[in-house]
């Protein structure tokens, strides 16, 4: 399993510093740790007021939404893939960012195949968890791959569109 | 129409590039047949009982000559000489090799032309009226909001992993010839009290094992917003549609759990979130690609045509053909001619490298070029001047394509069935061949207008539930067996059929829509249609002769 950033160019492979807890591990005195939202929502106070950056993960069927009222005091949100084909995700990532603002790493977790890392990095995912990553510049090949986008997202490329107004 | 600027090429090419990569690994063993299916599947590529079939998209139905040579060239040079037009106005390809697939598109991607999203469970080929900026009574070219919504869902980066497949169908028609209520979603341009143009949104229409005709989710969508609410709809669905059982992940299940208010309001407010966003169309750009549809320089000709009238008194098969292979177009001395590719004894929407080559040959003659591929798997001549029809009627008599039955029994819509698709329980083509074998042309046309569908199974690719006959081939006991459906529709008076009875054989369903057939004729009003009849006298008269009992 690798942990992969999106960078200006291409992608690097950076340390997780998140330690991914069960819902009935102990929490550890400090570091950082991502839990699931079941966790977040019954352990909310100790979980904001420890000392510690803290990360959510979110199953396919858990809305961001619902974590609203607390993304300024998440490090990151992580949107879990149970499968490829289960596109959930990709609405979360841009609701996440384009919605409620998140300035924070959003994170790809599950099934995450390299095919869909440019769809991901659209939608507004910066990291993402490879289990069979042969070499980083096949990151940046796919991000590469396609050089023409017709959707405005929140990931700032120019679309199809802004080229021809030339705006 | 619609020609590529450099953008639109550069996406293109690059796609080719990188399905011609994907192919190479899989080539290679270096991935694995269930790690290259849903790459292959998001361009086309299906697996059948066979061999590979790759499905071209025809956007909006609109092709060139110059497209139509491409398709009859791979046609010969990539296949056994023949393509197989669908009821989605694409076409389908039964026997490429996978090694030459990446050589497909990039001939593809010449003429402007791909395989992207034509399978693969995200927003599929935009389907339109194949009259389109020709029909008489049109509020605007839909093609040019075709266009636009091809562009924006090409390669979505939120919509391509969607809970099932989803297709759009738009028209400028108050005539529904896109049957655009059994969409997913469906458009119907329309104008407002002021006289504004915008859409009427149908949601949640559909086929398949559970049929449902759309709802209306907003009556009144104005132009510019057009985009926003696509995407609104798009982004409830994605989140909301079912994930756990795909016979229940189309959005017209998501619809009918939901609830039609229920689910409006939540578009709406998504909607209310985006509509002022970059997803705001420009005029500049929607004017850019309305210049694309402008009509060809039609000459002034008058609404005469004294050769064609003369023709058409002295030759009864010519007159025939006029009477249903031939629409009104919107220009004064100009007609639509439709070309049956549903001859006598061939495989409905089966067309043959040369025939594509001819048709191409005819639209430099005749159409500008221009030429249509219909939902009923048919081709359309757009723009014909009506006195040159007679000259038209003889080529296609010489090439085997003047069949005069559009709209008449043997026009049938039907998916490829057991004799090539895997997922089928029966055959349907050739079914689909003895039923139109079995009435004369001269017969069929004393029945009139008659629209026979048959699919080889529940997933309905031949339409059976919006035939006015709808064939359902479905396996018993390891024989195929037939149901049939009478009174569908999938006109702007869309209606399900009903099932008649119990099912029937292969050798009994021919004598069964005799008998159909025989009961409407026989208690027909004058001046009648089959589907006039039968919405007056429901199913009893039918089932007493089929059955012998009420």
């Amino acid at each position: 399993m690798a942990l992969l950033e999106r960078r200006e160019d291409g992608a690097a492979e950076i340390e997780d510093r998140f330690t991914r807890l069960g819902d009935d591990d102990a929490l550890p005195g400090s570091g950082g740790v991502l839990v699931s939202y079941s966790r977040f929502s019954a352990e909310r106070e100790a979980l904001l007021s420890r000392d510690g950056d803290l990360g959510v993960w979110l199953d396919s069927n858990e809305s961001p939404t619902q974590l609203a009222d607390d993304l300024d005091r998440l490090a990151v949100v992580a949107c879990n893939f149970p499968a490829f084909n289960d596109g959930r995700a990709f609405s979360y990532a841009r609701l996440l960012r384009e919605r409620l603002g998140f300035k924070g790493e959003v994170r790809a977790i599950g099934e995450v195949m390299l095919e869909q890392i440019t769809f991901m990095v659209r939608s507004g995912f910066s990291t993402f968890e490879l289990k069979d990553l042969k070499e980083l510049d096949e990151f940046k090949r796919v991000c590469d791959e396609v050089r023409v986008v017709y959707q405005p997202t929140g990931d700032g490329r120019q679309t199809a569109l802004q080229r021809r107004l030339g705006s | 129409m619609y020609r590529y600027d450099e953008h639109d090429h550069a996406l293109v090419q690059d796609r080719v590039t990188q399905f011609r990569r994907q192919v190479e690994r899989r080539m290679a063993g270096e991935i694995s047949e269930e790690q290259f299916r849903p790459l292959r599947l998001m361009n086309g590529l299906y697996l059948q009982l066979h061999a590979y079939m790759l499905r071209v998209a025809i956007p909006y139905g609109t092709l060139d000559s110059r497209q139509m040579r491409k398709l009859a060239y791979i046609a010969r040079r990539y296949d056994k000489g023949y393509g197989h037009f669908t009821t989605r106005q694409n076409i389908q390809y039964n026997w490429p090799k996978l090694e030459e697939t990446p050589d497909i598109l990039a001939e593809l991607a010449e003429v402007e032309m791909h395989a992207i999203q034509t399978s693969g469970n995200c927003i599929r080929n935009v389907t339109s009226d194949q009259y389109a900026g020709a029909a008489k009574n049109e509020i605007e070219d839909p093609r040019i909001w075709c266009e636009i919504a091809r562009q924006w869902s090409t390669l979505h980066p939120e919509f391509s992993f969607l809970p099932r497949k989803f297709k759009i169908a738009i028209t400028g028609c108050d005539n529904d010839r896109a049957a655009v209520k059994v969409h997913d979603i469906g458009m119907i341009m329309k104008r407002d009290a002021s006289g504004e143009v915008g859409f009427e949104v149908i949601v949640g229409g559909g086929l398949g094992r559970t049929p449902f005709v759309g709802k209306t989710i907003r009556e009144f969508l104005p132009k510019e917003h057009f985009l926003s609410y696509l995407e609104a709809v798009l982004r409830v669905y994605n989140q909301l549609g079912r994930r756990d059982n795909k016979y229940k992940a189309r959005i017209k299940v998501t619809l009918h759990e939901t609830g039609k208010e229920e689910f409006a309001r939540l578009v709406e407010e998504e909607w209310m979130e985006i509509k002022d966003s970059t997803l705001k169309l420009p005029k500049e750009e929607v004017d850019r690609i309305a210049k694309h549809f402008e009509p060809p320089a039609f000459r002034a000709v008058p609404e005469v045509a004294p050769t064609t009238d003369a023709r058409a008194a002295s030759d009864a098969g010519f007159a025939s053909w006029l009477r249903h292979n031939i629409f009104e177009h919107k220009t004064q001395g100009y007609s639509i001619a439709n070309i049956s590719v549903k001859p006598m004894g061939e495989a409905p929407g089966d067309a043959t490298a040369e025939q594509m080559d001819v048709m191409a040959d005819l639209a430099d003659e005749f159409s500008f070029s221009e030429l249509r591929v219909t939902h009923s798997q048919n081709v359309v001549l757009p723009h014909v001047e009506r006195e040159a029809l007679p000259a038209l009627y003889d080529k296609l008599v010489e090439a085997g394509l003047a069949t005069a039955n559009l709209g008449l029994l043997s026009d049938i819509i039907c998916c490829p069935g057991l004799d090539y698709c895997a997922l089928a329980n029966a055959r349907s083509i050739p079914i689909a061949m003895k039923i139109a074998e079995r009435f004369t042309p001269a017969k069929q046309e004393e029945i009139g207008d008659l629209q026979v569908k048959i699919s080889g199974c529940i997933n309905a690719c031949g339409h059976h539930h919006v035939g006015h006959i709808g064939i359902l081939g479905v396996d018993r006991k390891g024989e195929e067996h037939y149901q049939v459906q009478l009174g569908g529709s999938a006109t702007e008076e869309a209606a399900l059929g009903k099932i008649l009875g119990r099912g029937f054989s292969a050798d009994e369903v021919v004598e069964v829509v005799d008998k159909i057939i025989a009961t409407y004729l026989d208690i027909r009003e004058d001046g009648e249609e089959f589907i006039e009849t039968f919405r007056r006298v429901g199913q009893t008269p039918f089932k007493e002769r089929v059955y012998g009992t009420a």
